[in-house]
Formats: structure tokens, sequence, C-alpha cells
């Protein structure tokens, strides 16, 4: 490279011309099939309904955008019919969430410090629900949680329970289970890459210095951890947030209705495509906000580390 | 035994007795903690992974139940009526699976490796642009991307029929950003030197990357091809967003729909078989990248 330096810088523009044409295909790619369908939902949910056909007429010119439907959708969201969905949402992702940190966390750490020369298994093993059909993994909890199926005869041998649980109609409790077996995957995974990158070292020099192992994994091991644990967290809750086959599968009650639901209900069910074009505004908002807030947060702990 | 026995063992604790005592109660606390995540961690993996076996055992029985063991038959893969070769419904689900992961490898393996070339060296405020851009569909949640790409055919590119045009395209739109992401981590390891001396030997640019930079970057091309392949088979919610109708359902569109209405084992077979071609698909890309060591192959499937 320094050889050719002066030659390289003289051809510069032809240089920079051959990678921006291999990049072209995909940019353009991306911008016609990622970026202007995420306006086509702008121009949906800002647009007209033809009074005739009850059909959304999208409006492309942002000059002329119409924000009533969106207005009112936000208002439903804040205070009408749509304020429990949306709490509710909340409610499960959370939950379901703190249940990935606890059962998450201990299984990576295992898997970064303690699993050994089992390490490669066990990897392979976590990794494997990753690359199974989410809906395949569903329809396995579908059969085991049947009025019949394993989990009842289960607990019933074990006397846990007089009679048969009825998880699969409107049970929440099997909603947010199901949410963190879809997902705790996605969580393990990048929270295991963090850990495993802990340095050793670090470690052992707090035992050094007195630390016991309970105050060496508070002091060093976590605050190291950090960045990969809301790494993990954004990951998993992410798609959780859009979610709505899960629900559907498991409970299929509208006492469970997720945002995503109703997203799907206008989108694909219903006529009314402008209000299913504004919640998905307003749910990325809210996403978008969320990665803002991952972001500097991220970066501020880059910077205390360092 | 962990790292720290070893160590304990290398340099034993000089001090007076009660640092001794202090010493082995600490060591006695480092091993049970394993214990306990060890267990956790079994117990997890046993979580994760049993139910989708029972489901795949219950593929094979020989009655109508999904709860029930009846004992071992093939009958729910050929042979009954409602089995997936004999149901037009499920096998073709499976076709369609298929033909749409095919398909959408064959677009998006070489659009991904050429962005993931041109943004390696493309330099300045529009390549980082373009990079940017890549990055974006990983972050958005599938329910967001489904649905604009279902408004913008619907209202936009209305050339692009729902079913399967629309869903090939869908489909690329997600894949390209892995391909981009392994076969980046790829060139990045091999560094440009190999470049640097073949310009210097004389090739032109396009030669040292045809016959220099591709030949290494095939093992990363194939695996990115077959993530993409099972990452196709596996998509459910941008595929049931683009399929109007029952014509072009793929496996998880099936499975989601009829699980709740008439579900029997075929469900399970259905299932069973998309598992097996996805598990075909990622063990090939393993076996590619495992020439770098077996963990370093997982990891970097893992950071996908």
């Amino acid at each position: 490279m320094r050889v050719t330096g002066r030659a390289t810088a003289r051809r510069g523009v032809a240089r920079t011309g051959l990678w921006a044409a291999l990049a072209a295909p995909g940019t353009l790619w991306l911008l016609a099939l990622f970026a202007v369908p995420f306006y086509a939902v702008a121009a949906v949910a800002f647009g007209y309904t033809d009074p005739l056909f009850n059909a959304p007429i999208p409006e492309w010119d942002p000059r002329y955008w119409d924000v009533t439907t969106f207005g009112e959708v936000v208002q439903r969201s804040l205070t009408g019919d749509l304020r429990p969905v949306f709490l509710r949402t909340l409610l499960y992702v959370g939950v379901a969430l703190t249940v990935c940190v606890l059962i998450g966390y201990p299984v990576a750490y295992y898997l970064a410090r303690h699993a050994g020369r089992r390490k490669g298994l066990l990897l392979a093993l976590v990794l494997a629900p990753w690359w199974i059909n989410y809906i395949t993994r569903m329809l396995a909890w579908l059969n085991l949680l049947q009025d019949d199926g394993y989990v009842n005869d289960l607990l019933m041998a074990g006397h846990l329970i007089s009679e048969p649980v009825r998880w699969l109609s409107g049970n929440p409790y099997t909603v947010i289970l199901a949410l963190v077996y879809g997902y705790i995957p996605f969580f393990i995974v990048p929270l295991f890459s963090t850990l495993d990158r802990v340095d050793e070292r670090l470690l052992e020099a707090a035992r050094d210095l007195g630390c016991t192992g309970a105050r060496a994994f508070w002091h060093v091991t976590l605050p190291l951890s950090r960045h990969g644990l809301m790494t993990a967290a954004a990951i998993t809750a992410l798609p959780m947030f859009g979610d709505y086959y899960t629900t559907t599968l498991v409970s299929g009650s509208p006492t469970t209705t997720m945002v995503g639901n109703q997203i799907e209900f206008y989108l694909l069910g219903g006529s009314r495509k402008e209000l299913g074009a504004s919640l998905v505004l307003i749910l990325s908002a809210l996403l978008m906000a969320l990665m803002a807030y991952y972001l500097i947060a991220t970066r501020r702990a880059e910077r205390d580390l360092t | 035994m962990t790292t720290h026995d070893v160590r304990r063992h290398e340099h034993p604790p000089r001090g007076p007795r009660p640092r001794v005592r202090e010493e082995r109660s600490r060591r006695r606390a480092v091993r049970r903690g394993p214990v306990v995540l060890a267990t956790l961690t079994w117990l997890y993996v046993a979580w994760s992974l049993l139910p989708v076996l029972v489901a795949v055992q219950f593929s094979f029985n020989a009655g109508r139940s999904r709860s029930t063991w009846q004992g071992f038959s093939l009958r729910w893969y050929a042979g009954d009526p409602a089995s997936v070769a004999a149901d037009p419904g499920l096998h073709t689900a499976l076709v369609n699976s298929l033909v749409l992961a095919a398909l959408t490898t064959l677009v998006a393996t070489p659009l991904g490796v050429a962005l993931a070339i041109g943004l390696a060296r493309w330099r300045g405020r529009t390549g980082r642009a373009a990079g940017g851009l890549m990055l974006l569909p990983l972050a958005t949640p599938e329910i967001v991307m489904g649905s604009a790409l279902y408004l913008v055919f619907t209202n936009l590119y209305l050339f692009v029929p729902l079913g399967r045009p629309a869903m090939v395209l869908g489909h690329v739109t997600f894949s390209v950003s892995y391909v981009v992401i392994i076969v980046r981590s790829r060139l990045a390891s091999i560094g440009d030197e190999y470049e640097t001396a073949a310009r210097d030997l004389g090739a032109s640019r396009l030669q040292a990357l045809r016959l220099v930079v591709l030949p290494l970057l095939t093992p990363a091309v194939f695996a990115s091809a077959m993530i993409v392949f099972a990452s196709s088979m596996d998509d459910f919610v941008i595929s049931a967003f683009l399929s109007p109708d029952a014509s072009s359902v793929t496996v998880p569109i099936k499975l989601y729909s009829a699980v709740r209405t008439a579900p029997t084992p075929a469900l399970n077979a259905l299932a069973t078989l998309l598992l097996a071609a996805s598990a075909l698909a990622l063990v090939l890309a393993w076996l590619v990248l495992r020439r770098r060591g077996s963990t370093a192959a997982l990891r970097d499937m893992a950071s996908m």
C-alpha cells in the first residue's frame, strides 16, 4: 500500500467507483425495498380514505399529509381502547425479559466461564433452538400443554394440581412463558459472547486483591458484561414488541391481545389499513426511542470502562 | 475443574493457618457455584430442546393423537390421506417453502457478497450511509418490515403481485444483511495483503478480486448462502404478510393456520421435514466454517 500510495491517490476516483459500483445493487435494493416501504407506511397513515370503497388512498406528498387518523390512533393508545393493549404489551415484554435475565445470565455465565471441555457441545445445544423454526417450537408446546398433554399429566402425577390446568385459553402466564421460550436463545448468545471475552486475568487480579468470588463477580464481571446485557436485552425485546403469533397460538383470546395483533388485524383483517399503518408508526417510534436509549447507554458504558 | 483451582494448586497460599482455612472454604464455594450453574444450564438445555423432540416423536405416532403415544408409524409422512405426501395443502406448503428459500438464496447471496466487498472499501459519507442502511433491517422487528412491504406492494409497486414474487423480494431484503455480515467478517480476517500482492504483481483491481479475494471468500459465501436458505425456510412474519391465499402458503404459515383448527400428527411431520431441511443447510454451513475451528465457527454463526 505504501509503495503504491501516490498511484492510489491519483486513481482515487476510479477506485471508489469500482467499490461503489459493487455496493450499488445491494444499496439500491435496500433503498427500494426497505426505505421506500417505510415511506409507504407514512403515506398510508397520513393519507385519506376513499369514502365510496372505504379503501385507504396513500398521500405521497408530505405537504398534503393529513394527521387526523394518526392523531386519533395516538389518542386511543394514550387514553382510549388501545391503552390496555399497549400496557399489556409492555407488561408481557417486561416480565418476559426479566425471566430471560434470570435464566439466561447464569446459563451464559456458565457457558462462558465454567463449561470447560463441554463448551463446544453446550454452545451447539444452546444455539440449536435459534435455528429451529419459531412456529415449530410453539407447536411443540401446544402438544405438551393440551388439557390431556404431558405437562398436566406430570403436574397431576406430582399431585401439584388436582384437575388439568387449561393452559391454552387466554392464560397470560402461558403467553409470557411462551415468549420467554421463544426468544431466550437470542438473549443468551450475545451475552455469552460478551462474557466469553471478559479477561480471566482481571478476575484473578480481583481475587488476589482479596475479593471473594461474589464480590469479584459484582465488581468485575457484572460491570464488564453490562454492555452485553443491554445488547442482549435489546435484541430480545425488539422482536417481542412486534410479536403477534405467540399469543395467537398459545392463547387466541382477546384478553391477551398485544400491539402486534392489532396491527395484523387492521392491516390484513379489516379495511382500515390507515389505522394499522398509524400503529406501525407508533410502535416504530417507541422502538426507535428504546434503540436511541440503548445506543446512548452503551456509549456511556464504554466510556466508563476506558 | 476451573481455572481458579488450577491456579490455587500452582501457587499454594503462603500465609499463616487462618488464611489456609479461608482459602479452603473459598475454594469450596467456587466449586459449589459451578455445580448449581451446571445443573441450571443442563436443565435449560433440556427445557429448550425436549419439547421439540417430543413434537418430532409424535410425527411418528401411529394414532391421531398428539399427546398419547400409540406406536411407531410413518403414516403421517405418506400413506394416510391426511399425510404430508397425500394432503395437497401440506405438500404445496413444503414445495413453496423450498422454492422460496432456493430463489431467495440465489438472489441474496450475490447481492450481499458484492455489497460486502463494496462496503468494506467504499470510503466517504455515501459509503458510510450505505453501511448504516445495511444494518437497519437487522434492528427492525419483522412485523414492521412485513407491514411496510405489504403496504408498498399493495399501494406503490403494483406490478409486483402478492404471493411468491413479493415473498422472494421480501425475503431477499431481510437476508442480504446476513450475507454482508458474514462475508465482511471473513474479509476483515483475510486482510488486504493478498490483494495488494496481486496488484503489485500486475493484476488489475477486478482480476485481484476475481482471482484472489473471491476464492478466499468461498467458504464464507457458501456458509452465508446456507444460512440465508435456512432463515428463509424459517421465516413466518414476512411470508404471512405477503402471502394472499392458499396457493403461496409456506410451511410456517400452514403450521400457524392449521394448528388451532384441525391438528393431526401430519403437522408434526411437516414441522419435522422443515426442521430436517434447515438442519441440513446449517450442518453444511458449519462443516465449511469448521476449518477455522469448531468453536470459532459456532461463534460466527452465533454472531448473527
